[in-house]
């Protein structure tokens, strides 16, 4: 179920929030400012993992996709002067190509075969940084990774300026994934995984489907680890274990897929309690995995499903007395 | 590679291959019964290491008794799961998969926070002698969980055959609604096979307890091996998870002895792969429609 059509306050609500986004770095104290551009980084992966959800392919390579565009746009910009700005769209590509490799050994692969596959797949990516000291630096990773240049007067290297960058990059990209999901695309994944039998007899070629879905997902993924990588200034094969992997599962799960809303609830809600959570870094695993849990026995649809029923219950009571005095 | 080494390696492999195949055998029973597994079940080992530190190395039970303790801590932790996840989302298998990855974090968290993090907790061997064979050595503790492999997993074979419980269990995942309309209760049935594959996986972790570093990290890592078997083998054929498990032990061994255990992974992940770009079902799967 969809949120209800609020058109044009939803509009105002995005508004508030963007310009909200625009003043907040000038007041946040600095180290507040770093959690909000990792909090975009995590919101570009949600948003592109929901679009690869939507055609039902629930993988565990995702994070693994992010961390081949921050070691293709870092090792491009270190070893071979590619300029930042090119290097991350670079990266991009060498991810989603990976994810159209993967997908592409494992599509007659069916159901939990499948999810466990895309585990293996992206541990043997994850395990060559390790083994290959030459050229990914093994347990260490990379370091020394350039900082963006000045472009026409700004600093990127800086703080301020490289949050704008990032929040635009953000925001170009949910457009992006929006509009996708209402185009013909959209329409042809959500057919596939809805009644795959059905879609495929109306034309829709399912494995072509699929592999577009995970080159559109792994693209973004992978622009989202160049906005890591040249931020960090470094890269190491601990970042995108199964750990991250199972947080950006539990962001997305608690969120909800059935709409787009979904993982941006899904992520400022739970990013924030796990940013608070720190002083209790050693159980905080056990409490998201326990809400992960809940959420898929009590609350299958994620919080995003809670907020569309209450707004229609809501709807319901303010309509009612008009339809009972006419 | 020298001969005593290479025997050496040949006794390890097999040893290796036994514990897989232990782990395995139950993920791919459980899977098979209700369509579901766990991606937990490497952590259910880690509760029967836990169990046989906990009795034998610091309580002074039996080593055999703790063994014995440490299958029935895994039967009652997988008869839980089976309460509290598999059984209510029964039917959705995204669901319960990613159900069970949130578990992992949850166990990891309990032992750690139960035993202390980053301790290794060091299991003596009971048994200090070595086998001698053909001028080669192998620690008897290694080599300990081979006949217990072959028991269970040819105990188990027989039972699923020859036995009316486990007749029913079969009847269950070959097709649930026929089975409980032959009168055979199946939340019955998802229950023992969940209890079987968590007394299985707490047998090899009592059985490997003193041979692997005992932390809370280790669940996560026997894991993959154990999932690879699983997938090369095929959803729910306990023959072709035996193969798989032999086949893996070897390559897994053989490649850690000679480069390192990270190359040893690696392989495994490009074995499975291969298997799975020629027979998508694995080894021994059914194909699904």
């Amino acid at each position: 179920m969809s949120l209800p059509n609020i058109g044009r306050s939803r509009i105002g609500v995005l508004l508030l929030v963007i310009i909200g986004l625009c003043i907040f770095p000038f007041f946040a104290r600095p180290y507040l400012v770093e959690v909000a551009m990792i909090y975009f980084i995590w919101m570009i992966l949600a948003q592109s993992y929901r679009l690869i959800v939507t055609i039902h392919d629930w993988q565990l390579y995702h994070v693994v996709l992010y961390g081949v565009g921050a070691y293709t746009s870092g090792m491009l910009a270190k070893n071979f002067g590619i300029p930042v700005f090119a290097a991350i769209p670079l990266g991009g590509a060498i991810a989603s190509l990976m994810g159209v490799a993967i997908t592409s050994i494992l599509l007659r692969t069916k159901g939990w075969s499948f999810y466990i596959a895309t585990y293996g797949l992206a541990e043997l990516i994850r395990l060559s940084w390790l083994k290959f000291r030459n050229p990914f630096g093994g347990s260490t990773g990379i370091i020394d990774i350039p900082y963006p240049p000045v472009v026409a007067g700004i600093d990127f290297s800086a703080r301020i300026p490289y949050y704008f960058f990032s929040l635009g990059v953000m925001l170009v990209i949910m457009y992006m994934l929006y509009r996708i999901e209402k185009s013909r695309i959209g329409d042809a994944f959500k057919a596939v995984s809805m009644d795959p039998l059905l879609a495929a007899s109306t034309g829709i070629s399912i494995p072509r489907q699929r592999l577009q879905a995970c080159a559109i997902g792994g693209f973004f993924a992978g622009i989202a680890g160049g906005l890591l990588v040249h931020r960090l200034g470094a890269v190491d094969p601990k970042l995108f274990n199964i750990v991250t992997m199972l947080y950006l599962l539990i962001w997305v799960v608690v969120g909800g897929t059935n709409t787009f809303w979904g993982p941006v609830i899904g992520v400022s809600v739970m990013y924030t309690l796990f940013e608070l959570s720190r002083p209790l870094i050693q159980i905080r695993p056990m409490f998201f995995g326990l809400s992960m849990i809940f959420v898929l026995l009590f609350i299958p649809g994620g919080i995003e499903s809670l907020i569309s029923k209450a707004v229609a219950r809501w709807r319901r009571q303010r309509d009612v007395p008009i339809a009972e005095a006419e | 590679m020298s001969s005593q080494l290479l025997l050496q390696t040949i006794a390890n492999a097999i040893a290796a291959s036994s514990m897989y195949a232990l782990i395995a055998v139950g993920l791919t029973l459980a899977f098979g019964v209700m369509q579901m597994a766990n991606l937990a079940h490497g952590h259910f080992f880690m509760a029967g290491a836990y169990t046989v530190y906990a009795l034998y190395a610091l309580r002074g039970w039996p080593f055999w008794a703790a063994v014995a303790g440490a299958v029935g801590i895994g039967a009652v932790i997988g008869l839980a799961v089976e309460r509290g996840i598999f059984r209510p989302l029964r039917g959705d298998v995204v669901a319960g998969f990613i159900a069970t990855a949130g578990l992992m974090f949850v166990f990891e968290v309990f032992m750690g926070e139960v035993w202390g993090w980053g301790y290794m907790r060091p299991v003596p061997s009971p048994y200090m002698r070595a086998v001698k064979f053909m001028g080669a050595s192998v620690a008897f503790q290694r080599v300990i969980v081979i006949p217990f492999a072959i028991a269970c997993i040819g105990g188990l074979m027989i039972f699923m055959r020859y036995f009316r419980l486990g007749r029913a269990l079969r009847a269950v995942a070959q097709d649930p609604e026929a089975a409980s309309i032959q009168g055979i209760n199946i939340n019955r049935m998802t229950a023992l096979a969940m209890a079987i594959a968590g007394a299985l996986a707490g047998i090899a972790g009592g059985l490997m307890s003193t041979i692997y570093a005992v932390t809370p990290a280790l669940g996560s890592h026997i894991i993959l091996p154990a999932l690879i078997v699983v997938v090369v083998g095929g959803m729910g054929s306990v023959g072709g998870v035996t193969l798989a498990a032999i086949i893996l032990g070897f390559v897994m061994t053989f490649v850690t002895t000679l480069v390192d255990g990270v190359t040893a992974l690696m392989v495994s992940v490009a074995v499975m792969a291969l298997v799975l770009a020629i027979r998508p079902q694995g080894l021994m799967g059914h194909v699904v429609t």
